[in-house]
Parts: C-alpha cells; structure tokens; sequence
C-alpha cells in the first residue's frame, strides 16, 4: 500500500531501461521507509528542487570521514528520512565481490540502514544511503567486527583510491593496479580516515592509456601505465586482420557496415605520430617515435600488445572547474617501475613529497593542482627534485617574462645607481 | 556482544581498509591473472578474454543503475550464485558484470537476464553508448540544480538501442552531475548533462549569524562578489554578507560554505549540455567537454528537453564522423561552427568563455568555414 501518492516518479517506471522507482517501490514493500524517499523525491520532482537541509556533521569516533551528514527539510512529512546519512564503505580494488560478502553487507543495511545504495559512488566507494545518527555507531561495529570491513573517505582528507579493472581482465594493464590501490589504500588508512590536508586528494590507478578509471581527469596523482621497450607485434595475426579473419577494434564495431578493414586507413593512417608502415607484408613500428596512445593496440588487440619493460607515468593536479576551471593532469614522472617487489617506493616517495609540500604551502579548500597553477610548474618540479624536460610541457612559453634568480645573472641583482650614473647622465 | 554506547572505544576496531580483492576473483580470473592474451566482444554486452593457458573467461555486461536497493542487490547475487560461482563485479560506469568460464554457461545466463524483464538489459560494450555515470541528484544531495536518476533513466529509455547495439563511429561516454561541484568529474565526457544555477544566492540574515563563519563565505566567492555589510535585524546590528549580483557565475560554492546562502530554484536551476570531450589518450590528448546549450529546464519527471538534444548530438554525430572518431574529434575535424549547424544548435554568445584562461578558446587564424552564422 503506497504511502504516498507519485504521479510524476510514476512516469518512470516506463520504458526499457531498469526503473530505479520500480526497485524503490518494491524495497518499499519490506522497508516502508522507503515510502519516505520516494514521497519527497516526488515532491522534488513537484518543486523542482532539492528537499535536503544543508549538510549536518556526523561521524564515527576516532574518524573524520567516511559519513556524510544529510537532514530532511521536511522530517515530519517524512519521517522515514528524517536523517539521511550516507556511508561511504571501502571498495575492494576493481569491484570484484563474492555473493557471500555482498549479501552480509546488505544483510547490515537491511537492519540498520533505508535499504537503499550506490553501486557505486563516484569516487568508487559502495555507498550506504540513508540512515539515522544513533545507528551510525552499531554499524560501524558491526561491520568491522563481523565482516572485516571498514569506511571509505571523505572531506578534505585522503579520498578511497580506485582502480581499472587492470590484469585480473585486461591484456594491456602494464602494472599491478589492482595491488598498487590495495596497497596505498591500506598504507594511508589514516590519511584516508582523519582530514590534515588542505582538501580533497584523490590517487587512481590505470593499467594503460585508455585510462578506463578517467585517472587524469580526476585524481590529484593519476598512475597510468605505459612502457619504454617496443610494441610486441605478431605478424601472423596482422595478416589475419588484414585479411579480415579477426574483427578490428575487438569486434566494437560490427554493428554497422563500415566495409572491408584496411590497415592503412585504419590503423597506420590514425597513428598520431605517423611511425608505422607496412613492409614486405610486414607491419613496421619505428618506436622510438611511438607516444604510446594504444590506438593501434586497440584495434589490433591479437596482433599488437604492449612492451614488457613496463611501469607508469605519473601525471599530478587534475580536478572538476569549482572553482577556477577544470585542470587535466600534468605531465611529471614519464615512467616510473611500479612494483610491490620494493613496495611501490618510487610512488610512495613521490606522493610523500607532494604531501609534505602541499600540507605546508596549499592554502584552505585548494587541490594540489591549484597550488601548482598558483606557484607555477617550474617551482613545483623544483620542489619535487626533477629536473625540467620538453615532456613537462605542450609547447615552450611563448612570453619572455622569466623569473631569473639572483644567482643565475653574473654580479646578481645588487648594482650601485651612482656608479650607473657617472656614466649615464638622467 | 555488539556496540555498547556506555564504553564506545571499548573494542573498536578501526582502519582495516578494504577486503583483499583478490578473495573475490571468480577461479578463472584468480587462475589467469596478467596471463590474458586479447580480447573481443561476441555480441553487445557480451566479451571474450583468451589466456595464454587457453582458459577463456566470458563477461556479460548488463545496465546498472547506480541506485539500487538491498532487494535488486539480492537480486544480482541470485544470478551470481546460479551461473558464476557466486562471484560478480561491477565496473566503473554502473555497469554489472557476471563472468563464465566457458561459453556453454552464456545462454543460460542471458536468458536468465532476460526473464527478469527490464532489469538487467545487456549491452554497453564498443562503438555504442554505455551507462550514463551520475551523482545523487534531488534524492540525496543539498546542493543540486537537477535530479540525477531521473533524468538518465529518461535520456537511458531514448538511448537503448545504442546501449544494445554497436553501430557508433566510437564509443560514446555520457555523464551527469547535479551541480557545478561535478562530482560525477563530467568535464571530459563525449556528452556531458550538468546541473546549473541561474540566480544569485539569497542571504539569510536571520540565520547567517549562527551558521557561517562570513570570512569563509567571503573567500569562497572566486570572483569577489561576496562582501562583508551590516543590516539591522530586531533593532539589533548583525555582521552578514551581501553579493554583487552582476559578478556571480552561479557557482555555488558560497553555499557549499554558507548554508544562510541558498541559491537553487525551480526556474532559475535546470541542465547544461557540454560535448567533445574524453579520457583515452587515443590518437587525441585527453580532452574538456565544451558548453554548447547553456540552458534546459528541469521539466520533471521525463525532462523531454534535454532527452531530445542529447538525441540530436547522437544522430548528427552517428550519422557524420568517421569509424573510430569520438565526438570531440569529430567536432574538430570539421569545426565547431559545423558542430553547431550540424546539430542544428543555435549559437549563443553564452558559449563564448570569459572566465579565466578564456583566451585560450577565441580563434585567432583566418581560417575558419562559411556556415550559416555568416550572414
């Protein structure tokens, strides 16, 4: 029996898609607090506005993250949502789960949560949502003590890294990123649970180019694999290609009818740095002019796979445009061994160092790629102990206005004005 | 034995972080793990990884939807528990993943999916659209200027057949978020659905006092429309704020950082349509989405205006770019003043960026084309 009236969610149980109203109604049916969400989405749906109270600042002891606050505008309407509190629960790396774990977690939301979920949030984490202060504590307990599992982030702390899906399912992941992620995450669980830096600071983790976890679009530290030795090619199987035996681009696009693969349109003629031919029947790579970009890998998944001499390259500062733009992430590091044989000690040295730098010179609510915008790149590898290279850039400035140093001008920058004008009257 | 709130440390157990992944790998991906040779996609939603030992493992991709209830979850591990072992995932755009060690077990298992009507609808692989990824929208957040489920759910029923289906020059990546905050990062998506604000913040001077620290409000502006002023409230001088109308972009961010400074509104607040951009590195550097329809309003519940723009951009894009061009490239390829007749967008001045950096986007060669804006 509906508690409340939904004309307009109503109109969204129609249509091929899955209908998240649908799935609400009946979880309504053993969880009638979910009457409560849908009563005031549908009077958002009526208003054309948002019904959640401004934020609201609730946790569990000993962390300052992981529990977004959340209140209704309108908790004697719909009690059921009275508080709305989100838990961010840690993902594990790629989103593999067991049936056994997911339903025990459900089982704990069932009792002390609405009964509603995120899989997954943006950030990665699975989110819980909607619950009430007083079972905040209870589940925290229950859900470390019983199923081992814990919090993710949130505020201006350590965000819960993610990962690709990386070699676990992937052919072209050129580190462990599954592990890497694992690792780090547990590494920073205190960075990740008690908020010391100036804002949010988010780590992924990508096995290649393709960038399936949009690592350089949104995480302060983006690692993203790549390799420095040649393409493996297998000449056999280009000629299956080319012969039309396999389908280009993994079968992506036999939908439609784009004619008959031709290897020179559509492989050789997109290579953006123009370093394959074909010879003798032979596909050729000219390597050392390779970026790296996987087009041709995509395409030719059972002809071309990645190097072996394989590791990452370490972009740092991208972010969404609140508030000055959004920022891609810069070029640092173009490749860095990524191993758990030495513990990623290359990585962790180089996040440390953005940390130790950042914590001192990032001003409130400022991500790192913002502080780098402010003190400019050249500080910024100058802090970080790397020596400027043509990588760091796109192109090399275009306006004179260096920032020579005093040291760096013969004499310095200390003249006396009355010896200058002896010799030059005013 | 369980939480006692008489002795709240007594016991606790803290920073455990996340289960080790690796008890969660169904046999065949434990077993094959880095071993993978290629991969190819069967038939939409339906992949083939090949190992270097042989094995094979069979993925069938089916549409989540990011708000799922603990029943649908059951669900989801019924299925897991019936064709995979009881083991599942799901990636990073919503989507669930069920895998099989052998091709036998995948019919059984899509007509498995298949019974369950419209829950698990299989696709999302290749050259088509894959689930759109979004935020919270009006059914969680305290800032947004749009829902979220909503409206995919609407843009998702009139894009099916190309989540079902690989007919697109590439793939096409679609994300929301509900307000400028992006935490759905929409700011490199093919299309991007953007919540936005169109009036300044009102000021609750009766509350402001209580709620804001007005140092952090003031700060917060980036274009320095929030200043410090006095009022009169019951005879009594408050200290509060006061903002520039002319000078606010609508961000919100003094909102963020001042619950006595609301600013959403069922007029003022409704949807931005940006394209062209992407992640991959893919032949093209990584790219920002650009802003070409300003406004749509929020026309709830099936928001018909912005349903039928995203159409628009996917049937011009679909019809025009060439095989393995997303819809950036393309709009490069042949410029955005073709974009913009192409898609049969009117051009606005709103489209012409003067925030900071804007500079970077006004053309400065003589090149260009004769569309119809040349009048």
């Amino acid at each position: 029996m509906a508690k409340h009236e939904t004309p307009l969610l109503d109109q969204l149980e129609s249509g091929p898609w899955p209908s998240f109203v649908t799935d609400m109604k009946h979880q309504a049916e053993t969880k009638p607090e979910v009457w409560d969400i849908l009563g005031q989405l549908e009077l958002s749906y009526t208003d054309r506005i948002s019904h959640w109270k401004h934020g609201g600042i609730v946790g569990v002891f000993g962390y300052g993250g992981g529990i977004v606050g959340r209140y209704s505008d309108l908790p004697k309407r719909f009690p059921g949502v009275e508080h709305f509190h989100t838990v961010r629960v840690a993902q594990p790396s790629s989103k593999y789960y067991s049936t056994k774990h997911l339903r025990a977690l459900m089982d704990l939301w069932e009792k002390y949560g609405s009964g509603m979920t995120n899989f997954h949030g943006s950030t990665g984490d699975i989110i819980l949502l909607g619950t009430r202060t007083e079972n905040l504590e209870p589940l925290f307990w229950d859900m470390t003590h019983d199923l081992n599992q814990d919090l993710g982030g949130s505020g201006s702390n350590l965000r819960t890294p993610a990962n690709c899906i990386g070699q676990s399912r992937c052919e072209w992941s050129c580190y462990d990123t599954e592990e890497c992620c694992y690792f780090l995450t547990m590494k920073y669980q205190d960075e990740i649970h008690r908020p010391a830096f100036p804002y949010k600071f988010k780590f992924k983790f990508s096995g290649c180019a393709n960038d399936c976890v949009a690592a350089i679009a949104r995480s302060d530290i983006a690692v993203i694999g790549t390799w420095r030795d040649n393409i493996r090619i297998d000449q056999a199987a280009v000629k299956e290609y080319i012969a039309g035996n396999y389908p280009a681009n993994g079968g992506a696009h036999s939908g439609r009818d784009w004619g008959k693969f031709d290897i020179q349109k559509e492989v050789i003629g997109l290579c953006p740095t123009e370093c394959m031919w074909m010879e003798g029947g032979q596909l050729k790579i000219d390597d050392k002019e390779c970026t790296r970009c996987m087009h041709c890998i995509n395409v030719m998944p059972r002809a071309l796979r990645p190097g072996v001499d394989t590791g990452a390259t370490i972009c740092v500062g991208a972010k969404a445009p609140i508030l000055d733009g959004a920022q891609f992430a810069t070029l640092i590091v173009p490749f860095m061994k990524v191993s758990k044989d030495n513990d990623f000690e290359e990585l962790v040295n180089f996040i440390e160092t953005v940390w130790d730098w950042w914590m001192e010179v990032g001003k409130n609510r400022e991500r790192v790629g913002e502080t780098m915008q402010r003190v400019g790149l050249p500080t910024f590898i100058k802090v970080m102990g790397i020596e400027p290279i043509p990588q760091h850039v796109k192109e090399p400035r275009s306006n004179p206005y260096v920032f020579w140093q005093d040291e760096e001008v013969p004499g310095g920058f200390e003249r006396d004005v009355v010896e200058f004008r002896k010799k030059h009257a005013a | 034995m369980g939480y006692n709130p008489e002795k709240p440390m007594e016991g606790r157990i803290s920073d455990l972080g996340p289960l080790y992944y690796e008890q969660f790998f169904p046999a065949v991906i434990k077993e094959n793990k880095g071993k993978w040779l290629w991969h190819e996609i069967l038939q939409p939603g339906v992949l083939l990884h090949k190992s270097e030992t042989g094995a094979e493992v069979y993925t069938i991709r089916a549409g989540g939807v990011r708000l799922m209830s603990v029943e649908f979850v059951r669900e989801i591990c019924d299925i897991a528990d019936k064709h995979c072992d009881g083991f599942m995932r799901f990636t990073t755009r919503n989507n669930i993943e069920f895998m099989v060690d052998s091709k036998a077990k995948v019919q059984p298992l899509l007509d498995d999916l298949k019974s369950r009507g419209n829950k698990f609808p299989v696709g999302g692989t290749g050259a088509g659209v894959t689930n759109i990824v979004h935020t919270q929208g009006w059914v969680h957040c305290h800032t947004p200027a749009t829902d979220a489920s909503g409206v995919v759910k609407a843009v998702m029923d009139e894009l099916f057949d190309y989540f079902t289906s690989m007919t697109l020059p590439a793939q096409c990546r679609i994300a929301l978020a509900c307000c400028l905050n992006m935490c759905g990062a929409v700011h490199a998506s093919d299309i991007a659905i953007l919540g936005v604000h169109r009036k300044p913040p009102m000021i609750d001077h009766s509350r402001i006092t209580g709620v804001c620290e007005l140092p952090l409000a003031i700060a917060s502006c980036p274009l320095g429309a929030v200043k410090p002023a006095k009022i009169e409230i019951d005879g009594k001088e408050i200290k509060t704020v006061k903002v520039n109308n002319e000078r606010c972009m609508f961000c919100g961010n003094c909102y963020t950082m001042c619950p006595a400074m609301p600013l959403a509104d069922p007029e003022g607040d409704g949807i931005a349509i940006l394209v062209g951009g992407k992640v991959s590195n893919r032949i093209s550097a990584p790219k920002f989405s650009k802003l070409v329809i300003p406004f749509l309003p929020n026309t709830t519940p099936r928001w018909p205006e912005t349903v039928a723009a995203i159409k628009k951009i996917l049937v011009a894009y679909a019809g025009d770019a060439k095989k393995y061009e997303r819809v950036g490239e393309w709009a490069e390829r042949i410029g955005w003043e073709k974009f913009f007749e192409k898609c049969d967008i009117p051009f606005t001045e709103k489209s012409i960026d003067d925030y900071r950096l804007a500079y970077d986007t006004w053309r400065t060669t003589t090149q260009f084309k004769y569309t119809s804006h040349i009048k």
